[in-house]
């Protein structure tokens, strides 16, 4: 049975891997997040969709500890079932955190990659972080994610500037993936991405979260995106979550005025 | 008997926000049942809310009110009330649905589309590439074809692919919004033998069907659709 199977079937015993109670991070009225609240189960993709300067990415960013929030708390459930209120626990801790239980994936992958080492490097990195110190181990485990991210092995030792938008956004998945964290936070990980390159992550995505069983928080503007990858979705406006459901079903049956206008405005080729 | 589908009061109204706040009835005070075992076809023209009715059951429309019981390992359970992760629990486990249109998605071969939901319950590949295989046999599909993504196969094709992707599972429920439109005669007779199979082994099937003839065939019972909004305007 694969992992996200697991996690689906074991409704009851299992309990939420992150609970989101009133967060708040405002720069402005209506700008930036005003009270979101929600819970994301094991193995599951939540998608946050809206407009451009909806809060989606200021949400992301307070969740994955970027960003302090003015007030609220974000509750993670660690692997020992220990419960950390991501703001409370130390610098330290949350650096801990980031580099084995969590991954993020930016938009643009310079911000996300070390563009002054070799692929082999950014792939090893978390690796080292959490004690890995075999050059051979980093080396075949380097090569083996390049493989899983359909990247020449060859290039293992080549800089990332040298890679094409595509290869450098898997570059960057495999780069955090590396470590099996449990819950990774995407940040419009397709945008700027041509067509074909998009079909292929896309693709890739969808495999590795069923694969490894991942819960994965998705900010993204496509909606086919949204549709493709996630099970749920929270429609966000003016830094507060509009409408939340079953991702079809926000898609085919919106609700709320601005869900009903943001579904009608996308062009179908 | 076993009550596999139990709709109580269900009303159904869609308001465009956008288009000066329109807002009409599609369904109103619909309730009945469907047993395990039983064939059940919704009766009605075009646009008297067939379609809405079942893709409420399949919980992708939500409705105003009432409530929408499914047999769901062994409790009954109301989609209108479910949180996403119950409902599509009972999706990958009890309910199945199958339209005339496959979602299809770039790079992922038939033979993987067919597969997936089987494959979501924890079946093994190769278990489930064996009954994969088997349907797509049934159902015409060239082997040359299996490993190919199905973007560009034909609308019939397409529309073979998804029922086969439809009857991968032995749902407890299977829903069914026209799957046999536009398919020739041979086909569509393989199709009315996996519905009349998924019966036998005691599913509760809620079907629409524009073929008078295979309604006649297939109904163990009809459920008379009238969108009151239509009426009015008619």
């Amino acid at each position: 049975m694969t992992n996200a199977a697991m996690a689906m079937t074991e409704e009851g015993l299992a309990e939420p891997l992150l609970k989101v109670n009133d967060l708040r991070k405002l720069y402005a009225p209506g700008k930036g997040v005003d009270g979101v609240d929600f819970e994301l189960w094991p193995g599951e993709v939540l998608g946050i969709v809206g407009e451009s300067g909806s809060g989606k990415t200021t949400l992301l960013q307070c969740l994955s500890g970027m960003l302090t929030p003015d007030s609220g708390q974000i509750e993670y459930t660690g692997k020992q079932g220990d419960k950390l209120d991501i703001y409370d626990i130390t610098e330290s801790q949350r650096r801990l955190l980031l580099r084995t239980d969590w991954g993020i994936v930016h938009q643009h992958p310079r911000d996300g990659l070390r563009m002054g080492v070799s692929a082999g490097a950014n792939i090893g990195e978390r690796l080292m972080a959490i004690g890995e110190r075999h050059y051979g181990t980093l080396r075949s485990t380097g090569e083996a994610w390049l493989r899983e991210v359909e990247i020449d092995t060859a290039r293992i030792d080549d800089l990332p500037r040298t890679f094409s938008g595509g290869m450098q956004q898997r570059l960057q998945i495999a780069r955090n993936l590396v470590t099996q964290p449990r819950l990774v936070f995407m940040d419009e990980p397709t945008g700027g991405l041509d067509v074909s390159v998009q079909a292929r992550l896309l693709d890739m995505l969808r495999n590795l979260v069923v694969d490894l069983g991942l819960s994965v928080v998705l900010v993204t503007h496509d909606l086919a995106v949204a549709r493709l990858l996630s099970h749920r979705l929270m429609v966000m406006r003016g830094g507060k979550v509009v409408e939340q459901g079953l991702t079809d079903q926000i898609l085919d049956d919106p609700q709320h005025p601005y869900s009903q206008l943001l579904v009608s405005s996308v062009l179908t080729p | 008997m076993t009550v596999m589908i139990e709709v109580t009061d269900l009303n159904k109204r869609f308001t465009l926000h956008n288009q000066g706040g329109v807002s009409y009835p599609v369904l109103t005070d619909v309730s009945f049942d469907v047993n395990a075992g039983e064939c059940v076809v919704l009766d009605g023209r075009s646009g008297s809310g067939k379609s809405t009715l079942l893709r409420s059951l399949y919980a992708n429309y939500k409705p105003q009110s009432g409530q929408l019981h499914v047999r769901h390992q062994g409790e009954l359970t109301d989609l209108v009330t479910a949180t996403p992760r119950q409902i599509l629990n009972i999706r990958r486990q009890t309910l199945g649905y199958v339209s005339q249109f496959l979602r299809v998605i770039p790079r992922v071969s038939t033979l993987e589309v067919v597969m997936e939901p089987l494959r979501a319950l924890g079946v093994d590949r190769e278990t489930c590439r064996e009954k994969a295989s088997g349907l797509l046999r049934q159902l015409n599909i060239p082997k040359t074809l299996w490993h190919l993504a199905p973007s560009t196969f034909s609308g019939g094709e397409q529309q073979r692919v998804n029922i086969a992707r439809g009857f991968v599972v032995n749902y407890p429920i299977l829903l069914l919004d026209e799957p046999t439109a536009s398919l020739d005669a041979d086909n569509c007779a393989v199709v009315v033998s996996l519905i009349q199979q998924a019966r036998e082994r005691g599913a509760a099937i809620v079907g629409i069907f524009h073929d008078a003839g295979l309604r006649d065939q297939l109904a163990d019972r009809r459920i008379p659709l009238t969108s009151p909004a239509k009426e009015e305007a008619a």
